[in-house]
């Protein structure tokens, strides 16, 4: 006799269970002010999706004039873990005639980046920063490595250099 | 017959050997188990690993100690920041660093943060192994929570290499303190809702309670630690036997369980968010202004020897050892992961069980494969 109680008493158990978790599921169900679900692709241009900080890319900023900080001294180059810098220098000539170093190309790959911020944080004239582009996909690989000083930008501080001597 | 077709083996006595993995739901990751069958019922569970070695601690021999960081983050990924901390530990006793007061309390805060979200998504996840679809979406709700805290501060969701030896990367952000303090409010409202879905329910019970039951005493023959150590009545957590950073000025609990079961991992975990909620409450207030990093060479060299530093991370104890021969690059560098012990465990709590409840032993065990290849 006890059995069948026992019986039929888990079965009441387990329905009253059941509905708390069904509670739970009917109480978001009726009340659209929880949705938190985002329509991701439409919702794109709307509204900002990621926040200041975030680690999209290393990017170098660069000003009006078409200008950047980074004086080619190669320490991101020297700190990256995994070797997603290049750095490529070329001489010029500057005021006095004597060669001087600048940064040729600033070569990043971002498939090897891991986002460590190592570089951004090393770098003695703040000449990298994180870019919030996180929609990496490409149809080729080689798309990926990026020159990050713009053709025919220079660094900020040569002119100042400059200025300074005359 | 073309016995090459089948995906299992029959052997002579009737056993049959079946794979689980390494493309498996419910292993998250790559682990392949070899699994010896009597009808249904389990005989024997051979973990394989290897298949996603990366061969970190090969690599750390290359790298300087900040460079070391960001692998830290690729072992155990959900607990990142407990990795991180474990090498600047490391590295600060060695060398003596003397850390900000308000480092030591982010950290704690954030120490706690990674643990409830790997808490959160290990609920989810179990539940969704067992069957209960339903848990996944409340768990991850509120897990995008405190990863949106994480973003704000350090701009990454998971692998935030955020700490460096001697202090953090840069500041948080300045809405971090109070952003933090919404979710507890946030997160203490919604908690019920976790107990009310899965714990109370009959179908998870029947299919946790009881099943694979690890003693004592198996616990510390295989060096389980973490929630799945004390749920066996193994009081191995860190925090509170060899106390780092500010644990020591902080009141909680150990949480321990002594039934061994898979629904004694479970609850340990369920309590464990309730007590990191107490120590964020307790250490969110004593962050300080100051600075956020103790001043460091660039160039950092531990002096000749060994040194070894334990943490507590989402999944147990992690230990890094380090040998040191005075070069910028550590000679030898070891990480002892509380995952590979963890999974070891495996053959000899599954054996008699069936094989579905495989499943429900090895998810309760919170398995991170990572952690365990390296
Ligand atoms: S980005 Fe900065 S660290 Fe790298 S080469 Fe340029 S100036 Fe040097
Ligand atoms: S973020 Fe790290 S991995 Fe990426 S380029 Fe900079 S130093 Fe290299």
């Amino acid at each position: 006799m006890s059995g069948v109680i026992k019986y039929f008493a888990d079965i009441l158990h387990g329905i009253k269970t059941l509905w708390g978790g069904m509670r739970i599921t009917g109480k978001y169900f009726l009340s659209p002010k929880e949705i938190v679900t985002q329509q991701y692709p439409e919702i794109r241009h709307k509204q900002k999706i990621v926040y200041d900080r975030f680690k999209g890319e290393v990017i170098m900023p660069h000003d009006e004039n078409n200008q950047h900080n980074c004086t080619g001294c190669g320490v991101c180059e020297m700190y990256c873990p995994n070797g997603s810098i290049e750095i490529i220098t070329k001489k010029i000539p500057g005021e006095n005639g004597k060669m001087i170093k600048v940064i040729d190309k600033h070569i990043y790959h971002l498939s090897m980046c891991t986002f460590c911020g190592l570089c951004i944080k090393v770098c003695p004239t703040q000449a990298l920063a994180w870019g919030q582009n996180f929609e990496h996909a490409v149809y080729d690989r080689s798309k990926l490595t990026k020159v990050l000083n713009k053709p025919g930008s220079s660094y900020k501080g040569l002119n100042k250099k400059k200025e300074a001597k005359s | 017959m073309d016995t090459k077709l089948k995906n299992y083996i029959v052997k002579e006595n009737g056993d049959i050997i079946l794979n689980m993995g390494p493309q498996h739901p419910s292993t998250h990751g790559v682990l392949r188990l070899e699994v010896v069958l009597k009808g249904e019922t389990v005989k024997q569970v051979v973990p394989h690993i290897g298949y996603i070695h990366r061969g970190i601690e090969k690599m750390c021999e290359y790298d300087t100690y900040k460079q070391i960081i960001h692998l830290t983050d690729r072992m155990d990924y959900l607990s990142a920041h407990m990795n991180n901390e474990a090498v600047c530990l490391l590295v600060e006793n060695a060398l003596g660093i003397e850390v900000p007061e308000r480092v030591k309390y982010i950290r704690v805060v954030l120490d706690e943060l990674t643990r409830i979200a790997s808490h959160q998504l290990w609920w989810s996840a179990y539940g969704m192994d067992l069957g209960a679809l339903t848990a996944f979406f409340y768990g991850m709700r509120d897990r995008e929570r405190i990863l949106d805290i994480f973003e704000e501060s350090f701009g990454s969701r998971l692998l935030h290499s955020f700490n460096t030896p001697g202090g953090l990367m840069h500041d948080v952000h300045p809405n971090f303190q109070k952003h933090t303090m919404e979710f507890v409010k946030y997160f203490r409202k919604k908690l019920p809702e976790y107990h009310q879905l899965l714990t109370d329910n009959v179908i998870f019970r029947n299919r946790t309670q009881g099943i694979g039951v690890m003693s004592k005493e198996t616990a510390i023959a295989y060096g389980v630690t973490g929630p799945s150590g004390r749920g066996s009545g193994y009081s191995c957590d860190v925090r509170k036997i060899a106390p780092y950073g500010v644990y020591d000025q902080l009141e909680f609990e150990e949480i321990i369980y002594d039934e061994g079961d898979s629904f004694a991992r479970y609850m340990v975990r369920m309590k464990e968010i309730e007590q990191s909620l107490n120590i964020i409450e307790q250490a969110v207030d004593k962050i300080t202004d100051g600075p956020y990093t103790a001043k460091v060479k660039p160039i950092i060299k531990l002096p000749e020897g060994e040194y070894y530093q334990r943490v507590e991370t989402a999944r147990g104890e992690l230990g890094v050892y380090v040998v040191s021969d005075g070069k910028k690059f550590p000679y030898r560098m070891h990480f002892r992961s509380p995952n590979f012990n963890n999974l070891f465990v495996l053959n000899t709590i599954a054996k008699g069980h069936l094989i579905a409840d495989l499943v429900a032993i090895s998810g309760s065990l919170d398995l991170v494969i990572p952690d365990i290849d390296r």
